[in-house]
């Protein structure tokens, strides 16, 4: 076990944005085919994971370990898990599905768009493969400053706002994790004589549960914001409607997943007495509750087809911490499912949303109607996508979204009632988006000329097209690889 | 006892060897009036080298374990604290030497004063780190104030620089002489100016001792006037705004550094004792200088003004170190020092290649001009707010994990969460630097400037990727010192 192959997907985006930097700026062609082929090649790599990766065993695999900063017991550890791999995974398709999709939207400074592509890839898919607390913190705030000038620099009109609002709500979060963490990093070094930042030593730690929960709110505001739950959603808005098509797409199908990783891989491993106490998990219920509801219903009044979708990831994250929370089997592999299922669906939505941004210079649903006429393609692509969000059974979206409220159930059936509405919701908001734009008479004149799907947008959505059928019919190579680590998780909390 | 030994002339050599150069500086420039620029650099530049080479002997000297060098019967101890110290003053005044010239030729000024008065206050600025003695110290002190004094008026025809001069030696003489009145307390206190003798004075007197109290309060008005700690901050932003900017880059680096060096002798060694009646006298500081550091930097349109406001928040950040005061706290103030030199320097070296502006929007554009320097200016802000992987981080997880280790955690929130305020003004910077499409003229970067920025840029992130020798460096320098 001493490959190196965690190492080489970590670190493929970033030789493809040093070879990057050296090409000339004015050169956008040559720099995009770059771009792409350094992002393909990072899925590429990251394949022998899967083929690779053994789902009988428990524990991480693929680890490796070395020192990083002897001094303060900070190592470079790198490992996988089922629930890592998934996210990897998710990383590398949906960030090359996100530079390849940037091909037309981005016109202006390729070369700065694509290295903070390249180097937000670093970040994120460093989050979901660190072992080491302090490298999974570094990797947190590396991911910060990309998406900053992604924002800010290649967004819409209010895109300063949106990437600065979104750069201090993470930063606050993340900085009060980062005392949450430095917390259980001395308790290590009082309880056994020696710094360590790596998780499995920080899981030895023996904690009385008032401590526990001090250091559980302390990351929680960290992995909060970020997921985001309510009431720390807000920046997520305007951060996904400013953003440019290939930002929103990795922001809302990749970093939106870190805040439940975080959960997963730390607040209920770490501090499992903390997440299991009562008081706790109705709180983090109620607020998921809540999202899922509030952004379902916030949903059905935006009049901005983006918007939309921003507001319905706030509802469906709400599930996947819900799922966690319920602290069963069910619930945490539901979570998991749910959290692949809207990366490739919210994905799909917001790739559709820029490809009609991109021709009518509008979002605003009631500029559409009766686009089905115009463009069949799209329509069907659209439908398919809308489907898989709104849990129709065959698509990803519904084994996701079942699991967790069977999970919800098994832990207390009120919660599954609630949650069951912001099922309903989701048909109901998507359903009428659905009615608004593709079906009836085309409203408006400029809609007739436009052109259907290339076959360059098409190879764009027919990936993840795939992925979301074969999770909705066949998901148990997903519960396979799941079962291991969730059942870890379920016996550390339930112990 | 002889009068004057060969240890005595050892521990001064660097100090000597400064203040004779400052004077071949202004000679050379006397005899031979029509001498080129450069040669008065390269003099400059030559008599920090044989400084280098002093301290280098001494440090050698230190580190084969014989022990710390005491000279002068006491006045002055050389030990890792004070080399520590020393290198960094050294490395400071090599990097705003190197970047003066060009600067100096652009404002037509008399270049021999000013290279002759930067040595002459890094001369002052060894006696406060090598000092102990009250009399050492507060004549280093004065050496370095007065030099300072005239380095911000240097620009004689400018009046924002003789205003900030101005203010600065009104303010300035007036906090010396409260520390001079709290330096004679402590005589009054042990009849003695030696910190050791001091130091056993103090431990005797109970920590509900008026006397003590008086003393300990006047002497850290005086310094943290110097570190430009609220409510002594006021000279700062007029002082760094007023100033020529590569003598605000020395004096926000240099300066406060050495003020530091003053205040960890004093407070780790003879006042040591009687922590319980500063520590939360400096919270309070400390508190008060992040908040009105961090807040007022926010609606800052020049950018000196802004980066006066942004060290005085770090200032806040270095306090708590030694609220903390455990070893990790000790440790944290020596790396925030480092890290601190680096990418202060580096920001400050940036605007000095705004030729005919400092404000904010004059730095408008510069990524679609220059953009390697905007990419430098990103790379020191980020390390000034604190992410990793950059410097600026380690000095803040120092101070963070001590608040923790000794239980301060209200204080750890506080200053956790002006990390983001900070973020917020510091990107004020890189919004204009980055998404603006203000027409300004390229910037001019002379070969000594951009040496400058690759020595402080490759620190900064050097010491972010790989901090390990940094680190070991930083916890030798004040181990079972002072």
């Amino acid at each position: 076990m001493t490959d190196h192959l965690l190492s080489i997907v970590l670190f493929t985006p970033l030789a493809g944005l040093l070879v990057l930097l050296l090409i000339p700026s004015g050169n956008s062609a040559l720099l995009r085919i770059w771009a792409n082929m350094a992002a393909f090649a990072g899925f590429l790599v990251s394949l022998p994971l899967v083929f690779r990766f053994n789902a009988s065993a428990s524990g991480f695999q693929f680890v490796e370990r070395a020192d990083w900063i002897p001094s303060l017991g900070v190592h470079y550890a790198l490992g996988i898990d089922g629930i890592s791999l998934l996210l990897v995974m998710l990383s590398t398709i949906i960030g090359f599905i996100a530079v390849l999709c940037s091909w037309q939207s981005v016109q202006s400074r390729e070369k700065g768009y694509y290295a903070m592509f390249l180097l937000l890839q670093v970040g994120v898919i460093g989050v979901f493969i660190s072992l080491d607390a302090f490298l999974f913190y570094v990797f947190w705030e590396l991911v910060l400053i990309p998406m900053y000038f992604i924002i800010g620099l290649w967004g819409g009109p209010r895109r300063l706002y949106a990437a600065i609002k979104f750069f201090l709500f993470t930063l606050v979060g993340s900085v009060l994790m980062l005392l949450g963490l430095l917390a259980l990093y001395y308790l290590h070094f009082q309880q056994f004589g020696f710094n360590s930042f790596e998780i499995s030593d920080l899981m030895k730690l023996n904690m009385p549960l008032a401590t526990q929960q001090w250091i559980f709110w302390a990351l929680f505001v960290g992995f909060a914001v970020k997921v985001p739950m309510f009431p720390l959603h807000t920046w997520l808005p305007d951060a996904h409607v400013e953003a440019p098509t290939g930002g929103s797409v990795i922001l809302a199908s990749v970093m939106l997943k870190m805040g439940t990783y975080g959960f997963m891989r730390f607040s209920l491993p770490l501090l499992p007495a903390a997440s299991a106490d009562r008081v706790v998990v109705q709180i983090i219920a109620v607020l998921s509750i809540i999202a899922i509801l509030y952004g379902a219903l916030v949903s059905l009044v935006q009049p901005d087809w983006k918007k939309l979708i921003a507001y319905s990831s706030v509802s469906h994250m709400g599930f996947c911490t819900l799922g966690i929370f319920t602290l069963n089997a069910n619930g945490l592999a539901g979570s998991m499912i749910q959290q692949v299922s809207h990366g490739i669906s919210t994905g799909l939505l917001f790739l559709l949303v820029g490809m009609i941004y991109e021709r009518r210079h509008t979002r605003e649903i009631s500029h559409f109607g009766g686009l089905a006429q115009v463009m069949p393609k799209f329509a069907v692509a659209f439908a398919i996508a809308m489907f898989a969000s709104a849990g129709l059974p065959l698509l990803s979206g519904f084994v996701g979204e079942f699991t967790i409220l069977q999970g919800a159930f098994q832990a207390n059936r009120t919660w599954a009632v609630w949650a069951v509405f912001g099922v309903v919701l989701a048909a109901a908001y998507l359903l009428w988006l659905y009615q608004r734009t593709m079906l009836g008479k085309i409203t408006h004149d400029e809609n007739r000329v436009l052109p259907d799907l290339s076959w360059r947008e098409g190879a764009v959505l027919l990936p993840l097209i795939a992925w979301t059928f074969w999770i909705g019919i066949y998901p148990k190579p997903y519960f396979d690889i799941l079962a291991k680590p969730v059942a870890e998780i379920v016996a550390r909390v339930h112990r | 006892m002889s009068y004057y030994s060969a240890t005595d002339n050892f521990v001064l050599l660097p100090a000597i060897l400064l203040a004779l150069f400052g004077c071949a500086v202004l000679l050379l420039d006397f005899v031979f009036s029509g001498l080129r620029r450069p040669a008065l650099l390269a003099c400059t530049l030559l008599g920090l080298a044989f400084c280098g080479a002093a301290l280098w002997r001494q440090q050698a000297y230190v580190n084969s374990g014989v022990g710390d060098l005491i000279a002068f019967g006491g006045a002055l101890t050389i030990d890792r604290f004070a080399l520590f110290f020393n290198w960094l003053f050294l490395g400071t005044s090599a990097l705003v030497a190197l970047v003066s010239l060009g600067y100096l030729d652009r404002k037509k000024t008399p270049q021999a004063e000013y290279y002759a008065l930067m040595l002459f206050a890094q001369c002052g600025m060894f006696f406060l780190a090598a000092g102990t003695d009250l009399v050492t110290l507060f004549i280093g002190l004065e050496l370095m104030a007065l030099s300072f004094y005239v380095m911000v008026g240097f620009l004689r025809r400018e009046k924002r620089s003789n205003e900030a001069a101005m203010k600065y030696l009104l303010l300035g003489a007036f906090s010396s002489g409260i520390l001079a009145y709290g330096f004679s307390v402590l005589y009054g206190i042990s009849g003695s100016t030696r910190l050791s003798d001091i130091a056993t004075a103090v431990s005797a007197r109970g920590p509900h001792d008026p006397v003590l109290f008086l003393a300990i309060a006047t002497t850290a008005a005086g310094a943290l006037f110097k570190i430009s700690a609220v409510p002594f901050h006021m000279w700062a932003p007029d002082a760094y705004e007023g100033a020529p900017t590569t003598v605000t880059a020395y004096l926000a680096v240099a300066s406060k550094t050495a003020a530091f060096a003053l205040l960890l002798r004093l407070f780790l060694g003879p006042l040591e004792s009687a922590r319980t009646i500063w520590s939360p006298i400096l919270a309070v500081v400390a508190v008060a200088t992040m908040t009105l550091g961090n807040l007022a930097a926010i609606s800052q349109n020049n950018i000196k003004r802004l980066l006066a406001y942004s060290s005085i928040a770090h200032a806040g950040y270095i306090l708590l170190g030694l609220v903390a005061g455990n070893d990790t706290g000790i440790q944290g103030i020596s790396v925030y020092l480092l890290v601190y030199t680096a990418m202060t320097t580096g920001a400050f070296l940036v605007v000095l290649t705004m030729s005919d502006g400092e404000d904010i929007a004059d730095l408008g554009g510069l990524a679609k001009r220059k953009p390697w320097l905007a990419m430098l200016m990103l790379l020191f802000l980020l390390s000034l707010a604190g992410l990793p992987p950059t410097a600026g981080f380690w000095g803040k997880y120092y101070i963070f994990l001590a608040l923790i280790q000794t239980g301060h955690y209200t204080l750890a929130v506080i200053a956790t969460l002006y990390i983001a305020v900070a973020l917020y003004y510091y990107f004020r910077i890189v919004r204009f630097m980055f998404a603006s499409d203000a027409e300004n003229p390229a910037p001019e970067t002379s070969f000594g400037l951009r040496l400058a920025l690759g020595v402080t840029a490759a620190l900064t992130l050097g010491i972010g990727i790989y901090p390990e020798p940094f680190l070991k460096v930083a916890q030798n320098s004040l181990m079972g010192a002072p």
